[in-house]
């Protein structure tokens, strides 16, 4: 059997027993179980929200299957376990993209759709789910349930960032879009400072792909100091040594001290300064641009056994004042902030209830875990991300309060009627907890 | 590319399947179960196969193997390759327990194969050309007293490949005996996962490149050729104490 883990690798779980599901014609009868049900496909949520403790998960990488694709609506039916690699591996190289990735192609279609996902396109083309324009749904009943914006549009509403708990996502459509061809056109610029990216950020709309690395350790004149990076689809054609792309693996879990503040301080001022000009123009394969990461293999054991939190939180634009005080308490913690990552929201309405994104900046941080002091240390984050009005990703979350939760989605409780009974999660009975 | 699937709703064979697909194959699958079978088949249509048809087949209802095979001769207007790939694994302990198990499982795993076999070398003898592909098992390289019946089937149809591949080698047909070790597919959802599991991607992209290269035996993955040859040497007096 495959381990049945997140991606940050906190908490451990024991579930009782995992059910595969291999065909939609087939789908598991729910009726008969005792304990709750969770859909996984690719753990790759950071936290909680893919486990469920003590219960039962749904394995759905079985249902990896494309149904149909309407060249003229532009509309793809698969499988909700077909991954978004699986949709760009076959479709990119007749020029169809797949309308909002986020930094991995490792994802299933159905974990797209119950985290409404965004990309470094949310200021243009909105959350995953704006692009599903229908869907199946199981519900542990054994019914099943078309929904679309149309069609059970409250139950369409709360299954777009669901997190998985309206039921069983059998299959989805995805208006995918037509792009020139694999090459992005891509610009990285650096900024000394958080106002140069708050600058650089107001000029998104000029490009389809924005985002910036910042230098979580950098302090006082260089506080938020990073890299921000822009591109555009490319007609021009790749040669083969930039369509090629890395393979490495990390083999076995680090030490989990590997990854240290010397180490970041010394990895993060050389990354900075990786690029001599202040800008970089070139062109490259859309998987570097999009994937960097997915080059490493298993790159999260680079935190060792004990895992690591991904903090991932949006503020409203306060002018870069939450963003500024939220970084500076980083940067003199005694935590170590590894990757970080900021970006502007656009003002697109995502479709869920339990939506993420939400106009204003969005910055994710990845910590190692240090045991109670880093869990504490987050919850200060917090108190900052709750008094700002912004909110904290659920697929990213293993630790956030129940009360922080209901401040952050004051829609839960309207979600909470849509919940399928036999259908919970760790997270879900965290969050919700008196 | 005209390929015949007998068992096309198998994991492994879904992913040979796919390779066809994208190089816009036609293909005739045929299964058990017809919803099943549509959900292959369109999965296959939309990754750019040219034309997918299918037909319901029990392999241990042998009389209905000649109709079916003529039908996909006619919907395809011949074959260029036919890969023999249903299967079932056995439970050994019941086996031993029921007659009827043990010979269910012959019935499918061998006789079915050989039946279908029969037909499909008259016919490629017939046409001088093409390729016939069967998946056995490692398992069929030596008895072992875990899984013996399912040995035993996969061994006889691994005897019978030799025959036919000789037999056949004069009419320009090519005779691909594939020997996967284990699978990580729906077959052994149960199964404790090793190293030595392998993806059925990985398998299955490995028997549409020995079909290419009309290659005679295969294991997939490559490592289980020097497992087998140390199993297959160890003497019958010393294999016999071993718990295997």
């Amino acid at each position: 059997m495959r381990a049945y883990q997140s991606w940050g690798r906190y908490p451990r779980t024991q579930h009782t027993r995992v059910l595969p599901v291999f065909w939609r014609s087939e789908p598991p009868a729910l009726g008969g179980i005792t304990e709750s049900v969770l859909p996984f496909a690719c753990g790759r949520s950071y936290g909680d929200s893919c486990l469920n403790d003590g219960g039962a998960l749904l394995d759905v990488t079985g249902l990896r299957r494309f149904i149909a694709f309407d060249e003229s609506q532009a509309l793809l039916r698969c499988e909700a376990g077909v991954t978004l690699a699986d949709v760009l591996s076959l479709m990119a190289p007749r020029g169809w993209f797949v309308p909002v990735l986020p930094g991995t192609q490792w994802v299933s279609v159905g974990g797209a759709i119950a985290n409404d996902i965004h990309g470094k396109n949310h200021h243009r083309a909105g959350t995953f789910g704006t692009h599903v324009t229908c869907l199946e749904l199981m519900r542990s009943t054994g019914e099943r349930v078309l929904c679309s914006p149309e069609r059970n549009a409250d139950l369409f509403r709360a299954t777009i960032g669901g997190l998985g708990l309206t039921g069983l996502i059998l299959w989805a459509d995805i208006r995918l879009k037509r792009v020139p061809g694999p090459a992005i056109a891509m610009e990285r610029v650096r900024f000394a400072c958080l106002e140069e990216f708050l600058d650089l950020s107001s000029s998104d709309q000029a490009y389809e792909y924005t985002v910036a690395w910042v230098d979580c350790l950098a302090r006082g004149r260089r506080l938020g100091r990073g890299l921000f990076l822009r591109g555009d689809h490319a007609s021009r054609s790749l040669t083969s040594s930039e369509a090629h792309d890395a393979r490495l693996k990390v083999p076995i879990d680090l030490p989990s001290g590997f990854i240290n503040r010397t180490t970041l301080a010394l990895f993060n001022a050389c990354y900075y300064r990786s690029q001599l000009r202040t800008k970089l123009r070139k062109t490259v394969h859309y998987q570097q641009f999009f994937f960097p990461l997915d080059g490493i293999g298993e790159w999260n054991r680079l935190y060792g056994r004990r895992g690591f939190f991904q903090y991932q939180c949006v503020v409203p634009d306060d002018l870069g004042r939450t963003i500024a005080a939220l970084l500076s308490q980083v940067a003199r913690s005694s935590e170590t902030p590894a990757l970080a990552v900021l970006k502007r929201f656009g003002t697109i309405q995502s479709p869920g209830l339990l939506s993420f994104p939400r106009p204003g900046i969005t910055l994710a941080i990845d910590f190692a875990n240090r045991g109670p002091a880093t869990l504490g240390f987050l919850e200060q984050l917090d108190r900052l991300v709750v008094d700002a009005g912004g909110a904290v990703y659920p697929a990213k979350d293993a630790r956030m309060s129940g009360a922080s939760f209901r401040r952050y989605f004051p829609a839960w409780e309207a979600f909470a009627s849509h919940v399928d009974p036999k259908f919970s999660s760790s997270f879900w009975r965290r969050v919700t907890a008196a | 590319m005209r390929v015949l699937i007998v068992g096309a709703t198998s994991a492994i064979a879904g992913e040979t399947a796919k390779a066809y697909a994208r190089d816009g194959g036609r293909l005739f699958l045929t299964g058990r179960d017809a919803a099943r079978l549509a959900s292959v088949r369109d999965d296959l249509l939309v990754r750019g196969a040219a034309q997918v048809e299918t037909a319901e087949l029990d392999v241990a209802r042998i009389p209905s193997h000649r109709p079916v095979i003529d039908s996909a001769i006619a919907a395809l207007g011949g074959l260029d390759v036919a890969l023999i790939a249903h299967g079932t694994l056995p439970d050994q302990a019941l086996c031993q327990q029921e007659v009827s198990e043990t010979l269910d499982a012959i019935q499918i795993n061998f006789t079915a194969t050989v039946a279908l076999l029969t037909l499909l070398a008259n016919y490629f003898e017939a046409e001088r050309s093409g390729c016939i592909a069967v998946i056995t098992s490692v398992a069929g390289d030596r008895g072992r007293q875990s899984n013996y019946v399912y040995g035993a089937a996969k061994g006889g149809v691994d005897r019978f490949l030799q025959g036919m591949r000789n037999r056949l080698f004069r009419s320009g047909v090519a005779v691909l005996t594939i020997k996967p070790g284990f699978v990580d597919t729906p077959m052994t959802a149960g199964m404790k996962k090793s190293l030595l599991f392998a993806s059925a991607r990985r398998v299955g992209f490995g028997i549409h490149r020995a079909i290419e290269r009309r290659r005679s035996v295969v294991y997939i993955p490559w490592f289980w050729r020097p497992i087998m040859a140390v199993i297959k040497c160890l003497p019958e007096d010393i294999f016999k104490r071993l718990q295997l």
